[in-house]
């Protein structure tokens, strides 16, 4: 299947859950469905460098907190609209990313991880030192309740919504493509051995800066709308180390080697940790990706993908 | 003749221990160099230099008349430098047909007038797979291989960049003699299709039935450099091996 077929049929699934959720008629399930979209994204933005070439990336905060902030920073500018500040979110954090990547890409393993958390910490620092975007007070963000496209009267959480969708079926198709692709092959031999890459000719310093620099442009778009949705925008909430941890447990859940596995794995978490917000407290979030990701390590160490791959190589018994 | 290979005066030390102290070395096109050397000796310092891996402090190494200090390790492969790895380093996740498709995608692409078509890559990973006698096993991951099969793997995967230098590093440490032979075997094959081969190795009789010249590594400098049964027989060379 190439890349134009699986978009149409990801851009169908994608109708198709909106379709259910105006079916649905309930506004919650726009606000819980916006939260696990973006976590789609945050995953499938993740696992383009931590995947594919292996570089385990704990700053997604970073980069969802600067696409946030790039939106809270034209807000009181010149509000424009969304679409567009998600593509200034892209470039300001694909320039972000190309930038960690030259400084830190030298360093592997465990060291490598400690810049990128390293750069979250500063990154969070510089905007609790900026007033103009608010500082450590936050930022309001105000938006009308409905809007309107050719006459036809849409609630705000159903735009952002579907801005989410997009985004998400975007970012699985690429995440697709790229795996599929020379680029895929090329961070597949860097993630098994890299000098050996080196003499087959892959130029990883190359690659891996073109992954850091995907890789951050999707966080930041993931991160652009964010604002609008919360309303209320503060510095610990859009640096929150939740983002990191999750975007880090749910590929891991579901399988790092292939597109599909941060899509199940942000599904399955994303949707266990708004059950729980709603049921028990929001608190016991973090607890339950912890709980599942040891419990993966275990029983499926290659994700559910990983284990669904082994039993059919096994054949039936 | 202008030699292929020309490495200049170069050194190169990890700290206070100097691994190489101004190695000379030519090597013409179509030749099979042999270089040995006891353990440590610098032998692979020498190759990761020559390939880009490391970088020689002092000196500078000529590749097919280009200076060819300062390109990363995969411009030189895309020049034309190959080399097999002493431990075999495969690219885990991938099929061997895939491993071989890296350097296909990677390097022959890369190279003007080497396009080739995604069906010509496929139909090459196969050839080059049955030359090393692997093709039954096209589709199966290397951790799969036995130690003679990775090695054979590995040296397919630098012929599969079409190079015109290979560097093989230990390609036949730990293998039986029938397994020696098939690799040597395989060698000369590529010698004959106009590679020239430089070969890293400890058993001497490979080195000696293989090699037209041979190179003598010892404490990172060179000692001697000369035909085989010659250099053999150099009396630096024996009390490097046997001591006074």
């Amino acid at each position: 299947m190439n890349t134009l077929s699986f978009s149409a049929i990801a851009t169908a699934v994608g109708l198709a859950v909106l379709a259910f959720a105006q079916w649905l008629g309930l506004d919650y399930f726009y606000f819980a469905g916006y939260t696990i979209l973006q976590f789609i994204v945050l995953a499938t933005a993740w696992n383009i460098l931590g995947g594919y070439c292996g570089y385990v990336n704990f700053g997604t905060a970073a980069f969802f907190g600067l696409g946030a902030y790039t939106t809270v920073f034209m807000y009181k500018l010149y509000p424009l609209p969304i679409p567009l500040l998600m593509l200034m979110s892209a470039v300001v954090c694909g320039i972000v990313g190309f930038g960690m990547g030259y400084l830190t890409l030298r360093l592997r393993g465990a060291f490598f991880s400690i810049a990128t958390l390293a750069m979250a910490v500063v990154v969070q620092t510089l905007v609790i030192n900026w007033d103009f975007v608010g500082g450590s007070r936050g930022a309001y963000i105000l938006h009308p309740e409905n809007l309107e496209f050719a006459g036809l009267k849409v609630n705000y959480i159903v735009y952002l919504f579907v801005l989410m969708l997009i985004l998400a079926v975007v970012a699985l198709a690429s995440a697709r493509a790229i795996e599929r692709s020379q680029l895929g092959f090329g961070f597949a031999t860097i993630r098994d051995d890299e000098l050996a890459a080196e003499a087959c000719g892959v130029p990883t310093l190359r690659l891996k800066l073109i992954a850091t620099t995907l890789s951050g442009a999707f966080m930041g778009m993931a991160g652009a709308p964010f604002p609008y949705y919360i309303g209320y925008l503060q510095p610990q909430s859009a640096f929150a180390l939740d983002y990191a941890v999750n975007s880090i447990a749910m590929p891991m859940i579901g399988g790092t080697t292939s597109w599909v596995g941060p899509l199940v794995g942000a599904v399955l978490l994303g949707s266990a940790q708004q059950y729980a917000t709603v049921t028990i407290s929001s608190a016991v979030n973090l607890l339950i990706v912890g709980l599942m990701l040891v419990a993966f390590v275990i029983i499926a160490p290659n994700g559910l993908i990983g284990l669904v791959q082994k039993r059919l190589r096994r054949g039936p018994p | 003749m202008t030699a292929l290979l020309h490495v200049d005066n170069i050194s190169k030390r990890f700290g206070g221990f100097v691994a190489l102290d101004g190695i000379d070395l030519e090597v013409q096109p179509g030749e099979r160099l042999g270089l040995i050397g006891p353990n440590g000796s610098g032998k692979s310092t020498l190759v990761n230099c020559i390939c880009g891996t490391l970088r020689n402090e002092t000196g500078s190494v000529r590749f097919d008349g280009q200076v060819i200090d300062g390109l990363a390790a995969h411009q030189r492969t895309h020049r034309g430098v190959a080399r097999s790895f002493q431990l075999p380093r495969p690219f885990h996740s991938m099929s061997l047909a895939d491993n071989l498709r890296i350097p296909l995608l990677y390097t022959v692409r890369a190279r003007e007038g080497m396009l080739h078509a995604h069906s010509d890559l496929g139909a090459r990973c196969d050839e080059l797979l049955d030359l090393v006698g692997l093709a039954a096993k096209a589709k199966q991951i290397p951790r799969d291989l036995t130690q003679v099969e990775m090695r054979k793997l590995e040296l397919a995967r630098a012929m599969a960049a079409e190079p015109k230098l290979l560097i093989a590093d230990e390609s036949m440490a730990g293998l039986s003699h029938s397994e020696i032979d098939d690799i040597l075997a395989l060698l000369l094959r590529l010698n004959e299709q106009g590679i020239t081969v430089i070969l890293i190795e400890h058993i001497m009789s490979a080195v000696m039935s293989f090699s037209q010249r041979l190179a003598v590594l010892v404490s990172g400098k060179k000692i001697a450099d000369g035909k085989p049964e010659d250099v053999v027989r150099d009396e630096h060379v024996v009390r490097a091996y046997i001591g006074q």
